[in-house]
């Protein structure tokens, strides 16, 4: 019990200080990028930043539009930042390792079925986008929350059927099994295709540039936050990096074995490989402009699972052929 | 390529296509990280500040002739023009005829530095200049008054001055001025 509010807490801890400084990375990485220096002032090369903004969204006034769904619109931004945090509940973050002749999983919960788990919970994620969007009666927000809702549940789907070969290989849902089984190699070597489409999808589901038709800034305002503020607000900002940092941790976890790595501590390798998917889609939110809703839609549907079904299926043959 | 083949009228096969988009993400996503690592262009303002060219609009001054004088006239020309109407001023003259402004205000926090209040004076006595680092929390410390905005020297034309050229007779006699030819005597002006 006691090792288990331990571990909580310091997952907590890890994750929470990761996403505010992951507002900074971010901030920082995409002025480099654009050739600017990024915030620099806060504090020592603007480290402090994050906290400056944290204070700042805590003492704004907290407004609720007239004609809102009043207890809707209020809840709705908790459930964007807590179900990326629970989601980070599977992630196992090093091997079972024995202290005082108890063995010690280092994984919160070791589900046997981690991995419909995740995908569970990042479809109840857009509960909380739609239901923020509706609540707020306001035209932009409907449309963000509309937009939203049909992306992320398109993208859903390529992003399920992407792991589909994944569990094939590791013959097993559990995450620690499937970081057991990326004992000698990581998956991202025997099944590309499959990474990619991950990646794709992870950018549609975390609403990030060039999926980010939900915000779009010049058509929607803010899309299903525009009537948001304050610390609302900054909940649903944190849940979209709570997620970029959930979606790292499933790419470490599928494709990139995980907590193994030489040398390094375990902790270490899957801290590294977390930040390799926001550093990726901060890359391409420098690169990539917005797509427009109906190629959004063709994609997912028409390139993204035909490809991962065709991917399912040449996996399964090669992975017969093998056994056999 | 694509291009070529629409010409043609054939569309491009989507193996083309397909490997025409990859490419242009590839060399998108190459360009932006070779971005990262180039030196920013950002100047960093507090700790470096470029030199402004001198007719940038900023802080109003009132300059001097180069006798010292005042230049300004209050002809009422610049709060005339003022598109924010930020200038008063009331009139006065001395002995000499000369006209002077008697107290003078500009509220720097209506104006938007736009620069007409300079075009329109006719003295060259108004003017704005690079300075713009005197911003405050307190409005009333925006009102400045004509000591606030009277410099001793002639800032952008500092060898100007109105009244060797024009203006009625407070400093010299008619016709002895710059560019001023002696008044036609109209009684001995015959053919
Ligand atoms: S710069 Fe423009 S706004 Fe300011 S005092 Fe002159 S005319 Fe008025
Ligand atoms: S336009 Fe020039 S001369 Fe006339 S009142 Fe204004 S500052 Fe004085």
């Amino acid at each position: 019990m006691i090792t288990l509010l331990i571990k909580l807490a310091s997952l907590l801890a890890v994750v929470l200080l990761l996403t505010a400084y992951l507002v900074l990375i971010e901030r920082k990485l995409l002025g480099r990028f654009q050739l600017r220096y990024g915030p620099n002032r806060a504090g020592f090369h603007g480290l402090l930043q994050s906290f400056a903004d944290g204070i700042k969204l805590l003492l704004k006034e907290d407004i609720v539009p007239a004609g809102a769904d009043r207890f809707i619109f209020i809840y709705a931004p908790a459930i964007v930042a807590i179900v990326p945090l629970l989601l980070l509940a599977v992630i196992p973050f090093g091997d079972t390792s024995i202290l005082m002749g108890k063995e010690i999983p280092m994984v919160i919960a070791n589900l046997n079925v981690g991995v419909l788990y995740v995908l569970a919970l990042s479809s109840l994620g857009v509960y909380g986008v739609i239901l923020g969007g509706w609540a707020a009666n306001s035209k932009y927000s409907l449309l963000g929350a509309i937009r939203a809702t049909a992306q992320m549940i398109s993208y859903e789907l390529a992003l399920g059927l992407s792991l589909v070969p994944v569990v094939m290989l590791a013959h097993s849902f559990s995450m620690v099994d499937i970081v057991n089984a990326q004992a000698r190699y990581p998956f991202i070597l025997v099944q590309p295709v499959a990474f990619i489409i991950f990646i794709i999808s992870a950018m549609a589901e975390a609403k990030r540039l060039p999926f980010d038709l939900p915000e779009a800034e010049n058509e929607l305002m803010a899309g299903f936050h525009t009537e948001y503020s304050g610390m609302r607000f900054a909940l649903f900002f944190l849940g979209e990096y709570i997620n970029m940092i959930a979606l790292g941790a499933l790419v470490a976890v599928f494709f990139l074995g995980g907590w193994r790595g030489p040398l390094l501590p375990p902790v270490i390798w899957l801290l590294l490989k977390i930040l390799l998917v926001p550093f990726l889609l901060i890359w391409t939110r420098a690169t990539l402009p917005r797509l427009r809703y109906d190629q959004l839609m063709h994609f997912g549907w028409k390139f993204l699972v035909p490809v991962a079904l065709l991917n399912i299926v040449f996996s399964g043959g090669i992975i017969l052929w093998m056994g056999s | 390529m694509d291009g070529v083949l629409i010409m043609q009228g054939k569309s491009p096969s989507s193996g083309w296509q397909l490997f025409g988009a990859i490419k242009g993400l590839a060399s998108s996503y190459w360009i932006t990280l070779l971005h990262l690592f180039r030196k920013p262009i950002t100047e960093q303002y507090p700790e470096f500040k470029r030199t402004l060219p001198a007719r940038t609009r900023g802080k109003i001054i009132l300059t001097r002739s180069p006798d010292g004088k005042e230049r300004c006239v209050a002809c009422y020309l610049c709060s005339g023009v003022c598109p924010v109407s930020c200038i008063s001023m009331a009139a006065a003259e001395s002995e000499d005829g000369r006209r002077y402004a008697s107290w003078f205000r500009i509220n720097f926090a209506r104006c938007i530095f736009c620069g007409l209040c300079e075009e329109a004076c006719p003295t060259l006595a108004l003017q704005l200049t690079p300075e713009f680092e005197f911003c405050g929390t307190d409005i009333l410390h925006f009102v400045y008054e004509k000591e606030d905005l009277l410099v001793a020297h002639g800032g952008k034309n500092s060898d100007y001055d109105f009244y060797k050229h024009c203006g009625i007779g407070a400093n010299s006699e008619k016709g002895r001025r710059d560019n001023e030819k002696e008044p036609v005597n109209i009684r001995s002006n015959m053919p």
